[in-house]
Parts: structure tokens; sequence; C-alpha cells
């Protein structure tokens, strides 16, 4: 049997403390070991962005990041993003444009938004679609989701 | 019913319901389902496209730590040859069967051979490495004209061809011939002052659902079986498991959690039938999940083909005859889509002389599953763009000479229906009037296309149970499972019954115990014919509180009125009571109301679309870059406007992906080369513009609101929309699918 490591880690401002084998992945951890099962795997080698989470402030594919690599860092996910009594503007306006369909992308796009508009509050449809790009959605056609994205930008400002 | 009828829920834009739960990441999806003892299994696939089996040992495997069970086809039933309908046609068992576990033959790479149950999905990926099989390989035949050859090889020894009605002596890769005729094709063509005729090719593209394939199965001594999965349909996956398994109904239940997208590809089972096995073997609830790669190898893509379109026109545009020929690859096992595609081919137009010839051919390549509006897209692209020249040749604007031979009210296609009141003319001149067609568009290398389509949406099974609360809300029961807003496209034609808002409706998706059967999601049928039963159930329960009112009131009930969300007493006594105040008194007027509504409609109202597309093309790299992007479409009514735009704008880009760049590229050997999200090239958001839409409403009068599905019908045009588009800009008509740089190098001569 593979010997597992134990990890220490703070998700969603949390301290966490985890075991897992060293050929796991931060997703395989988050979805199997935590239970955090907002962030989906699509393709498990970085193309598709549904696993996107934000590590130490910098947006990730999870797939792609080893559990064992986030110790003693800092992973933000969709499930730390709404208030108790109150989604997250980002949230809202995915909701408001009807930026999803079967919403297995929406918690990566939402990431993916967050670590953008954090870096970049009023970003260009072009530079939207530039940082989305790495975020597949088969539903929608991504106007829904680039206009939410814009009115995100505008409710933060 | 008045097409000006004001609604006051319908036609708006709420919130849905199952929206929080999907932007906090709380949704569950198949993969999501967790229960304690869990073990994890995986399939072992095929490495060969077309081999014979000719040992499987599975001994080193079960030894290896951590392995709780294998099972093999040696585990299934051994299939009898029937036919049964499984609620998207008739399906052989046998072929069914053997695509769930290869039994003799593997006939694609990437088809399921073994399957393993063990504690961690790393360890039964390991175990299936260890499973030793012996095949004897085959030469696999990979296309669609070279598998109708008399010598090619064959896949299945007792297929042999129907055709119109006959069967052939000898085995074939061709399993079936079918052909429509209208009127006199010959004496059409020799009427035409313009003939054109081409060949058409296109290649084999995925869903590309971002949700892989997943199934939890729970099997209790007592004999019960319980999956959790994501499916197009509950009821569906419960009929095909109890058929490969040969168990009984009663014993199954399949729970639907949230899906990731389907577009078609998530009807068929694969793995669910294999989860239940494996549960049944260990005892233990299993969980099987497809990666990426298993999706495209061993999950049923749309098909490839070959299209030859002849049309013919007088000079002053009006097409005289038609003929098509249309040769699908249905992949491994017979059912290509190529049914619908010949009916749907030339089906916008009114045209006297009409021949279609379809043919459903097997090739080593995944068995083809549907794939939104199976078969139209393929077909459209041949007729749209023989069209197109056409209109080139007499020098007559596209658009106009669609309006010269568009369908209508009263018109006859080729294969048979005669068209009730239909929107197709309404699209047209929606794209004629859009600012988008009268934009300038002079630039070099810069042109516009234009196309049209036509899907059938059909209507099937729904149950629905409305469930009446206190304080004045409903619980809405409902199985058809929520691929992209249905909750709240249903929710809302409850609500605007008993004119509450759409917010007091709380709808749930349940498994196939615990509501009444209801066919899938798919045929663009869910808002139409669940949204039916969601209607009918209010109805029912509008009913039942007007008799509460008359009791309340000792009056008949043919004196109690119910309007906007009121009732009223209409003879004698001033009596009035809202629908909410009239929830909270239910006990004391005979206990609680449930209503119930179930329907099986024939009136699903067809659809059209007619898309405006720019392009600019580079001719040094060959990349089509799309500029503006229109889409109309006849919605009947749209319910909930942001859905219907969001359907026609995923369909629209789905089209543009299959245009431009989606193919499946095989190697001389049968293998995939592209099985991935990075080599299998989906659109991307950097890839687009926006996507204007029109939403058309002409009402179905098959609906109580008027409403035709929407789903499907948005990725027929653009293909040949974009094609005609590259004609514009470059003078090349393109005739091959996809068009990509490359194709589009080769074409203009660059390389």
């Amino acid at each position: 049997m593979a010997i597992k490591s134990h990890v220490q880690t703070t998700i969603n401002g949390e301290t966490v403390e985890f075991l897992c084998e060293s050929r796991q992945s931060l997703l395989e951890v988050l979805r199997d070991e935590l239970h955090l099962t907002g962030a989906k795997e699509g393709c498990n080698n970085g193309n598709c962005g549904a696993c996107s989470v934000i590590l130490d402030g910098r947006l990730v594919n999870s797939c792609l990041v080893l559990g064992v690599e986030t110790e003693g860092k800092s992973v933000e996910t969709i499930e730390g993003l709404a208030a108790p009594d109150k989604l997250h503007p980002i949230q809202d306006a995915f909701l408001e444009n009807a930026a999803l369909q079967c919403g297995i992308c929406t918690p990566g796009f939402i990431m993916s938004t967050k670590a953008l508009l954090d870096s970049n509050p009023n970003p260009t449809e072009h530079e939207i679609r530039y940082w989305l790009a790495g975020n597949l959605c088969r539903c929608t056609g991504y106007d829904k989701i680039v206009r939410a994205v814009q009115d995100a930008a505008k409710a933060s400002a | 019913m008045s097409e000006k009828k004001e609604y006051k829920v319908i036609g708006t834009r709420p919130i849905r319901h199952d929206g929080v739960d999907k932007v906090t990441g709380r949704a569950l999806y198949g993969a999501d389902f967790q229960i304690a003892g869990l073990l994890h299994g995986r399939v072992l696939r095929s490495p060969h496209a077309h081999a014979r089996i000719v040992s499987i040992d599975t001994s080193r495997a079960e030894a290896y730590p951590g392995v709780k069970g294998i099972v093999t086809a040696q585990d299934l039933p051994d299939p009898a040859d029937k036919v049964a309908d499984l609620g998207e046609g008739a399906v052989n068992l046998k072929y069914l069967c053997d695509n769930i576990l290869a039994r003799d033959k593997v006939l694609y790479k990437g088809h399921a051979v073994a399957a393993v149950a063990a504690t961690s999905p790393h360890i039964a990926e390991e175990a299936c490495t260890l499973i030793d099989v012996a095949y004897e390989v085959l030469p696999p035949v990979l296309e669609v004209r070279q598998a109708m050859e008399p010598d090619a090889p064959l896949l299945h020894e007792n297929l042999k061809t129907t055709s119109l009605g006959e069967t052939a002596d000898e085995p074939s890769n061709v399993a079936s011939h079918l052909q429509y005729k209208k009127g006199a094709p010959e004496k059409g063509f020799a009427e035409a002052d313009v003939v054109i005729e081409r060949e058409f090719v296109t290649g084999t593209v995925h869903q590309g659902y971002i949700e892989p394939h997943n199934a939890t199965a729970l099997y209790n001594p007592d004999g019960h079986l319980t999956i959790w999965c994501s499916t197009q349909g509950a009821f569906t996956v419960r009929e095909q498991v109890a058929e490969i398994l040969q168990y009984p109904i009663s014993k199954i239940k399949v729970v639907p959690m949230e899906i990731g997208g389907g577009f078609g590809g998530k009807i068929s089972v694969y793995i669910k039938p294999v989860a239940a096995l494996l549960a049944m073997k260990t005892g233990k609830p299993v969980k099987v999940l497809m990666n990426r790669t298993d999706v495209f190898e061993g999950t049923g893509p749309t098909p490839a083909s070959y299209i030859r379109v002849k049309m013919g026109a007088t000079k002053a545009g009006k097409v005289t005859a038609a003929e098509a020929y249309l040769a699908f690859e249905a992949g491994a096992y017979p059912g290509s889509p190529v049914g619908p595609g010949a009916m749907c081919i030339f089906a916008p137009y009114n045209i006297e002389n009409v021949l279609i010839d379809g043919y459903d051919v097997v090739v080593n390549k995944p068995k083809t599953a549907p794939y939104r509006a199976p078969g139209a897209t393929n077909a459209a692209f041949g007729s749209e763009t023989i069209l197109d020249e056409l209109a080139e040749r007499l020098e007559i604007d596209p658009l106009e000479i669609r309006l010269m031979n568009g369908a209508k009210e009263g018109d006859r296609r080729a294969d048979g229906p005669i068209y009730p009141r239909i929107g197709y003319i309404e699209t047209v001149e929606a794209a004629k009037q859009h600012p988008h067609y009268a934009a300038p568009n002079g630039k070099k290398h810069h042109g516009r296309g234009v196309a049209s389509g036509f899907w059938f949406n059909i209507g099937l099974e729904s149950s629905v149970t409305i469930n009446v609360n206190v304080d004045g809300t409903i619980n809405l029961v409902e199985g058809s499972t929520d691929i992209g807003g249905t909750r709240a496209s249903i929710a809302m034609q409850a609500a605007e019954v008993l004119g509450i808002p759409a917010e007091s409706v709380n709808p749930s998706v349940v498994d196939t115990n615990s509501v009444g059967y209801t066919a899938v999601t798919g045929g663009s049928r869910t808002t139409y014919a669940t949204g039916y039963a969601a209607y009918e159930a209010a109805q029912d329960v509008k009913r039942q509180m007007i008799a509460r009112a008359a009791k309340l009131w000792e009056v008949d009930e043919a004196n109690v009125q119910f309007a906007d969300g009121e009732f009223s007493c209409i003879n004698g006594k001033e009596e009035q009571i809202s629908f909410r105040d009239l929830c909270a008194r239910l006990g004391e007027t005979g206990g609680p109301v449930v209503g119930s509504g179930t329907v099986n409609p024939g009136g699903a109202g067809g659809a059209f679309a007619t898309h405006v597309v720019d392009v600019e093309v580079d001719e040094e790299t060959g990349k089509v870059e799309i500029l503006r992007y229109t889409a109309t479409q006849d919605a009947g009514k749209a319910i909930h406007p942001s859905y219907v735009e969001g359907q026609i704008q995923g369909g629209v880009v789905q089209g543009i992906g299959w245009a431009l760049n989606e193919e499946y590229i095989y190697d001389a050997e049968g293998t995939m080369t592209n099985a991935s999200f990075l080599d299998y090239r989906m659109p991307t958001c950097l890839d687009l513009p926006m996507i204007d839409t029109v939403i058309v409403e002409v009402p179905n009068p098959g609906h109580p609101y008027g409403v035709r599905g929407v789903g499907e019908v948005p990725i027929i045009p653009p293909p040949a929309a974009i094609a005609n588009a590259i004609y514009d800009a470059v003078g090349i008509r393109m005739t091959e699918l996809p068009m990509s740089p490359e194709r589009l190098l080769k074409a203009i001569g660059t390389i």
C-alpha cells in the first residue's frame, strides 16, 4: 500500500489537515478526501478549467497540482466564495445573466473570474475572453458568461 | 390561441431555481456522490479497432491487493437477438450488450472488455493492466465509403442489408438503406435552368459535454439495485439496465444526479450496467468514472458522413427538384441518425420533386449516439451550400431564394408529413430585417454567409406531480433531468396557471420510484412536454382548489371563478379568497391538495432557424475568424427568454466548432490520435464574438402556451453558413468538415 503524507494547508481561510498519497492531485484531495466537490474533473490534464481553484493568490488547475504541494499554502475554492447569507457579486452576476446551463463548468469559471477581477478589476471584453480561454463551456457559447463577468466587474467597482 | 396573449410569468426572466446550488458548488453531480464503503471501478478497453477476443485471463488482477471484483461479458446474461424499444427507438439487444462489454469481438479502439472494482481508483487502474487479453487482430474499416465496398472487412458476420423492406442474402457493413421520394425528380431537373451537384464529407464529432460519464451502483441482498448517475433520462437508464442485466425494472431505482451536459450523448448507457454488475459481485457500492479519453474513445460521437446533393432551379429562382445521397457511419453497431438526416435535408423548402437515399453503415469506430439534431447538421451542410450556389448562379439574394422556396403551413415534406403552422419564413424575414444583414461587408477576405435548418422536436411521455403547501407555494415533482434551466421553464408554466410567482414553485427532479414515467431530456422536448405535464398538473390543482373554495362558501363549484391568483364567487355571494389564503385552509376543507398531470403529446411543433455569419479568412494561416453571428429562430413561445437565447447561442457555438475545428483524427490502425481536450479543439471564448439572437414567436398550436422545442435546431445552420461565408470571402467552395486551416490552405492552393 502506498504511504500517505500528512499535509497541513489553509482552505477557504480554515486550517485543514489531511492525509494523501503522493500521487493524488489537489483535485482528488479536495473531492475525495475533503468532500469539497465544487471543483469538477472534466479532463484531468489541464485543458478544461473545471477544477480551477486559487492557490496562494494564483489561478491553477487543481488537477495539475499535487495534494502534497499545498503544504503551508492557501487554497481558495468555490465553497468559500459566498458569505453565509449573501452570494459573491460574481455568483450573483452569473445567475442574473443566465450564464450557466448545465452548471458543471460554473465553479471553475467563477474562480477564474475571481482571479481575473482580483488582478484586473476593469477588464475589456478581449481581456475577459483571453483570460477565460482556459475554461471550457459546452452549453452557453460563452456570450452570457462574458456579460456576467462584465457585470461582476461593474458591481465590484 | 391568441398570439397577443398577456402572461404574468411566462416570458419573464426569473433566477433559475437550482441557480444558487450551481454557483456555490453545492449542486451534486454524478461523480460527486459519496457513500460509506465505496469501491472504485475502472474499465479495461480494447487497444485494437478490430479484433477477435481469444481469451481473457483475470487471475493476476484478481490477486492484486485491493481488488474486490472483476467482470467481463461472461458475467452478462447471454443476450437474445431481440429488438427492444428503450425510449429512443428500437434497439437490438445483442448489439446493446456487446457494446457494454465485448463478448466475441472488439469493434473499436476503446471498446470495453473487462472492469475491476478496487479500494481506490488508482488500484483499479493498475489492476486493469494485469488483465491478460489475447486478441486476434483483424483489419479495421474506418471510413463509410470503404466500408460499403463489396470486399471490405466485415464487422458483423450476420449483418445483412435491409433495403426498402427487403433483406439481402449476403452479409455487408451496410445495415440499412432508406428512401424518400416525392413527385418526379427527373422531370423536375429537366425543368431546371441551373442544376448543381456536389459531394460533401463531414468528420466524426463528439458532443463534448464537460462532465465525463459516471455511475455509482448499490446492490442489496433483497435484490434491490440503486444507481446514482448523471443521465438525460433516469427511466431510460432503468429500461436499458433491466434489459442488459435481464433484471426486473421494479427492483431497479435510478437516481438522477445533476448532469454536466449531454447533448444526446447521455442517453445510451455504457458504465451504468458495469457498475451494477460490480456492485452485485462485490456486495459493496461501486463508483465507476470515465476519464476524458474514455469519453472520446468509449462513448458515442456523432457520425462522419459522405453526402451528395443535387438541386435544380429555374431562372426565376424556383427550386424544381432536389436529390440527396447520404451515407452515415453508424460506428460499431447499426443505428446512425441517417433517418432524421434524410427527413431534414430539404425540410425548410417546398420542393415538388425530391429523391433522398440514406445508408446506415457500420465502421470500426465507437457506436454513434445522438448529438443535438442528430443527422440534420451533416445533411444541411450539403443542401444549404448547394442552395447558396444556386442563388449565386442565378444572381438572387440567398435569403430571397429561401423566401421564394420556403415551406409554409400545408406544404408536404418529402418524407410525408404536412406542415401545421410553422415559422420558417418568419425566421428568414427576421434575418433579412436584422441590422447585421444590412451592415457593410466589403473588406478583402471578409465574407458573409447564410443558412437555415429544420428540426422536428418530439413530444413523448412526461409526468408531473404538484403538492400544495399551506403558505401558498407549491412543490413540483418532475422526472426530467435539468440540463439547462428546465426546472425554471417547467415551474413557470405551473406558476402561470396558478397565478403565483415563479419563485413560489419548488421544483424537484426525483428518482424513478418517486415520479411517473418521464422520457429523456432530449429531442428538445422538456420545456414542451414536461412543461405541458406541469400545466396539466396545475390545472388539476386549480380544479381541486375551486372545489375547496366552493365547499368553504357552500356554493356550487360552477359558481367559483379563478383569475389572477384569486378565487371569487360569481353568483350570489360576495366572496373572494387568494390562492395563498385558500392554501392555508386546505386542512379544514378536506386535507392536502395534490395535483398530477401526465402527457404524451403529439403536437411538438417543428423548429426552424436562419443564421447570418461574417467571417474573415487569413490566407496565410488558413484560420477563419468569426466576426459577427446572428441567429434567428422560431421558439413558438419563449417561456424563459434568457435560457432560449442560451440554447441558441450554445447550439451556434457547437456548430461553429463542428464547422472549423472539431473531428476525430484516426491513424491507419484505427486509433483516435486526438482524444483530449487539447487536441480535440472545441471553441473557447477567445475564438468567438457575442452571438446575437432573435427569438421569433409563431405559437405552436400543439401546446397550451405555444411552446416549440428550441435546443437542437441552432446547431444545424452554422457549418453551411460559415462555408458560404468563406466562399464569399475567398471564392472557394469548402465541401469537407471541419474547414480546418490545413484544409482551407489546401483548397486555396497555399499549400
